[in-house]
């Protein structure tokens, strides 16, 4: 598995420990979200980046309290017909403010990968069957959207209809008034 | 109507590139058949009993006359020469091949059609009253409503994999045509007490195995509120609705079992957190499209037309052809014209490559260009002037489309059963025809007055059934095609679901059992009492009687 | 005697065919092998898994069949009209084309 951030591969820094490993002295780490409400005085001083893995069953606003230490929420598709993680990183972003990485883990396909990043998703658990060229042109073959609000924060952005045609009747309503003008 | 921009254009043909890439990723081997499904599904592409289906989504039911025009050359080009109009107000094909479809997509997008999220796990495209903008009782054309929403629907990031098909249906009028109640949204125009014109909000409704009613969620919702409120619906039902069994997974069941008020509880919270912080951009687009949806420039008639009234004089089955299929228009000297696509002995909804170019080109020269589809399978043409009625009934009885039979017996919503559709366990259209046979008479069917019979081919009620006058159910038995029969179903703004009335009939048997009740209704009707008013009165038994006693 | 037949949709133009004695897919029932003993259906269920993950066909399944004379006739009406075409548009489908079958959809 390889983790896929702005339309590359990176390196993967983060251990995942399981309900009873022993919290390393540093390091960025992953922790399950048992674990962060119950060592959540121990993480928040831990020398190194903190994740929570998050199921997709659980509610959002339950993570409110410990947003404050995380740098990531890792969100998951167990298959990638199941979308409630869709609704999960929308909240994140836009009702709880959530300004750190979340991250797609679990069946994760290009086919799907617009949606994600609209949705809030900026990092990617893959697997090895798609070259970054395969991902790439999947984030980017839609360049438009209707949706409001929706954008991604970085990289490829597709454009926003609505909006854009409000900037294009002032475009408009401009050069009608220019016309008038110079008449 | 509406028509594409440069944005709207741009979108449809990113996604046909989009879907062409699918196309060839899938025949090349790249993508295996279980990625690639909910990706044709996206794009309206079914497989069915004897080949691929697509459907392509009629939005709101309104075409133009080029659009019908290309959708009888797709059928002529692609497919086998037909088209088969739905009850979702859409139009499918029966035999396109995988590899033709990018460029059907193609064909559609230079009209401004596509088939996106015609089917999958998806918002499916938006239906309403098909007298929309004409109707004599209607308070606000829908439409811009529908066009905001198909634009708001089309490939939603968050709501394109939900736990099952979502539908929404819109009306701006008391008269509910576009059958709200039975949808997983409704959206119902009312006016407040201060005049205003609002939406109340339905959740819930539903046929399939477990058909329901709507439940109001919200009785008046402000029109700018509209979007940011069905989100929160939608995320509500996206985080919470079943995805553990596919039979339970629609808004129905989750409604179900929360109990409504738990469920207006949860969309309220929802809606108070997320706010409302796009309703001005949404505002200005809506104020955009609804500039599209002006009425045409109507001329200064007199309500009354002689030559109209002349005519149906001089012609008695034109004459029953007006009172029947011809519906009062708000403009004055104008008239809506509904064309049955039910003849004796016909397939229900079907229409050939010659019938859409004969109802496009009178669209064209009667009607505005304008072509409406209705969830009872028929067509519309809406802006008719009363005098060219005679005009437009004899072109259409030329080519036997002049079936004088809306709203009565014959006018039979059929889904395409096994004859078509690889989930049904029996046929449908074959007793929709043995039914249009023996009441092929027409002075029978307007002494029966309104009725509806709608026949669906399995428990999925795509035909509608649930919720017709008299319901047919196929069911499989034994390997054999057996039908339940239910009576008291409505789809309008007095909404039921029509009850099984006994043990099931073999195919040969239906006809004369919908005659047995049939001969029952007049027996016991009252005075000027319509079928289901005399159902309402005195339920099932008599009709019990009637089928079951001297068996 | 009864026995078993494998069937799919091609891909590419989603039209229905039935696995023949040289395992090939053919258009006409007629051309079907039937699978008359476990050995073989056990066969059939490989061929399926191979198949579906494939290119050529999808959706592949076995059906009951009942030999008569030399024809293939499917115990389900489903089946039947599958390997015909719609009982109301006889101008369609295989049946249309001659390679339907001399069987009746409805048995």
């Amino acid at each position: 598995m390889r983790l896929l951030k702005n339309g590359e591969f990176a390196s993967d820094d983060w251990t995942v420990l399981s309900e009873d490993d022993v919290l390393p002295l540093n390091g960025d780490v992953i922790v399950c979200f048992d674990r962060l409400m119950r060592d959540y005085a121990q993480l928040k001083a831990h020398d190194g980046r903190i994740a929570v893995s998050f199921p997709n069953d659980c509610a959002v606003e339950d993570l409110d309290d410990y947003l404050d230490i995380l740098d990531k929420v890792v969100l998951t598709f167990p298959v990638f017909t199941d979308g409630r993680a869709y609704s999960q990183a929308r909240q994140l972003r836009q009702q709880f403010a959530f300004e750190g990485e979340i991250q797609a883990s679990g069946n994760v396909l290009p086919d799907q990968l617009a949606f994600m990043r609209q949705c809030g998703f900026d990092v990617f658990l893959v697997n090895g069957r798609f070259d970054a060229e395969q991902w790439q042109k999947a984030a980017t073959s839609m360049t438009l959207t209707y949706q409001n609000g929706y954008l991604p924060e970085r990289g490829f952005a597709p454009a926003d209809v609505w909006k854009r045609r409000e900037v294009k009747s002032n475009d408009q309503l401009r050069s009608d008034f220019e016309e008038v003008w110079t008449a | 109507m509406y028509r594409y921009d440069e944005f709207d254009h741009r979108f449809v043909r990113e996604r046909t590139t989009q879907f062409r890439d699918q196309v060839t990723r899938r025949l090349s081997g790249e993508l295996t058949e279980d990625e690639f499904k909910p990706l044709r599904l996206m794009n309206g592409v079914y497989l069915q009993l004897h080949a691929y289906m697509l459907r392509v989504a009629v939005p709101y039911g309104t075409l133009s006359a080029p659009q019908m025009r290309q959708l009888a050359m797709i059928a002529e080009r692609y497919d086998r020469g037909y088209g088969h109009f739905t009850t979702r107000q859409n139009i499918q094909y029966n035999w396109p091949a995988l590899k033709d479809l990018p460029d059907v997509l193609d064909h559609l997008a230079e009209v401004e059609m596509h088939a996106i999220q015609t089917s999958g796990n998806c918002i499916r495209n938006v239906t309403t009253d098909q007298w929309a903008g004409v109707a004599a009782d209607e308070i606000a054309d829908p439409r811009p409503i529908c066009e905001l929403l198909r634009q708001w629907s089309s490939l939603h990031p968050e709501f394109s994999f939900l736990p099952r098909k979502f539908k929404i249906a819109v009306t701006g009028a008391p008269q509910d045509r576009a059958a709200v109640a039975v949808h997983d949204i409704g959206l119902h125009m009312h006016r407040n007490a201060d005049g205003e014109a609002g939406w109340e909000v339905l959740a819930g409704g539903g046929q399939g195995r477990t058909p329901m009613i709507a439940v109001t969620v919200r009785d008046w919702l402000p029109e700018r509120e509209l979007l940011p409120y069905l989100e929160a619906v939608m995320r509500v039902y996206n985080l919470h609705g079943r995805r553990d069994n596919k039979y339970k997974a629609r808004i129905k069941i989750l409604i179900h079992e929360l109990g409504a008020e738990e469920f207006r509880r949860q969309v309220e919270e929802e809606f108070a957190r997320a706010g409302t912080p796009e309703v001005e951009v949404e505002q200005r687009e809506l104020a955009r499209i609804a500039a599209y949806f002006a009425p045409p420039a109507y001329e200064d008639l007199q309500d009354v037309s002689t030559e109209f009234e002349l005519a149906k004089n001089g012609n008695r089955d034109f004459a029953n052809w007006a009172k029947i299929n011809v519906a009062e228009h708000k403009a004055p000297g104008y008239a809506i014209v509904n064309i049955s696509l039910k003849p004796v002995d016909g397939i229900p909804g079907d229409a050939t490559t010659e019938e859409m170019n004969l109802v496009a080109d009178l669209s064209e020269r009667y009607s505005a260009n304008e072509i409406r589809i209705t969830h009872r399978q028929n067509l519309v043409l809406p802006y008719v002037r009363k005098r060219d009625l005679f005009a437009v009934w004899s072109a259409l009885n030329d080519a036997g489309l002049a079936i004088a039979n809306l709203g009565h017996l014959g006018d039979i919503i059929a889904c395409p059963g096994m004859d078509y559709c690889a989930l049904a366990t029996a046929r449908s259209i074959p007793i929709a025809q043995d039914i249009s046979r023996k009441f092929a008479d027409l002075k029978r069917q307007y002494d029966v007055g309104p009725l509806t019979i709608n026949i669906s081919g399995c428990i999925n009620a795509c035909g509608h059934h649930h919720v017709a006058h008299i319901g047919i159910l196929g069911v499989d038995k034994k390997g054999k095609e057996f039908y339940q029969i239910t009576l008291g179903g409505a789809s309008d703004e007095n909404a039921s679901i029509g009850k099984i009335l006994g043990p099931g009939f073999s195919g040969e048997e239906v006809p004369d059992a919908i005659e047995k009740i049939i001969e029952t209704y007049i027996a016991i009707r009252g005075e000027s009492e319509t079928f289901l008013q005399t159902y309402r009165r005195v339920g099932a038994d008599p009709f019990k009687e009637a089928l079951y006693a001297t068996a | 005697m009864t026995g078993k037949i494998l069937t799919a949709n091609r891909v590419d133009d989603g039209l229905v065919v039935f696995l023949n004695g040289r395992g090939e897919w053919a258009e006409a029932l007629s051309e079907a092998w039937l699978g008359e003993h476990d050995s073989t259906i056990a066969e059939f269920e490989d061929i399926a898994s191979a198949a579906g993950a494939g290119t050529e066909v999808t959706d592949v399944y076995l059906f009951d069949a009942e030999r008569d004379g030399d024809e293939f006739v499917p115990a389900h009406i489903r089946e039947r009209i599958r390997a015909l075409g719609p009982t109301v548009r006889m101008d369609l489908g295989k049946q249309a084309e001659g390679i339907g079958g001399a069987f009746n959809a409805l048995g």
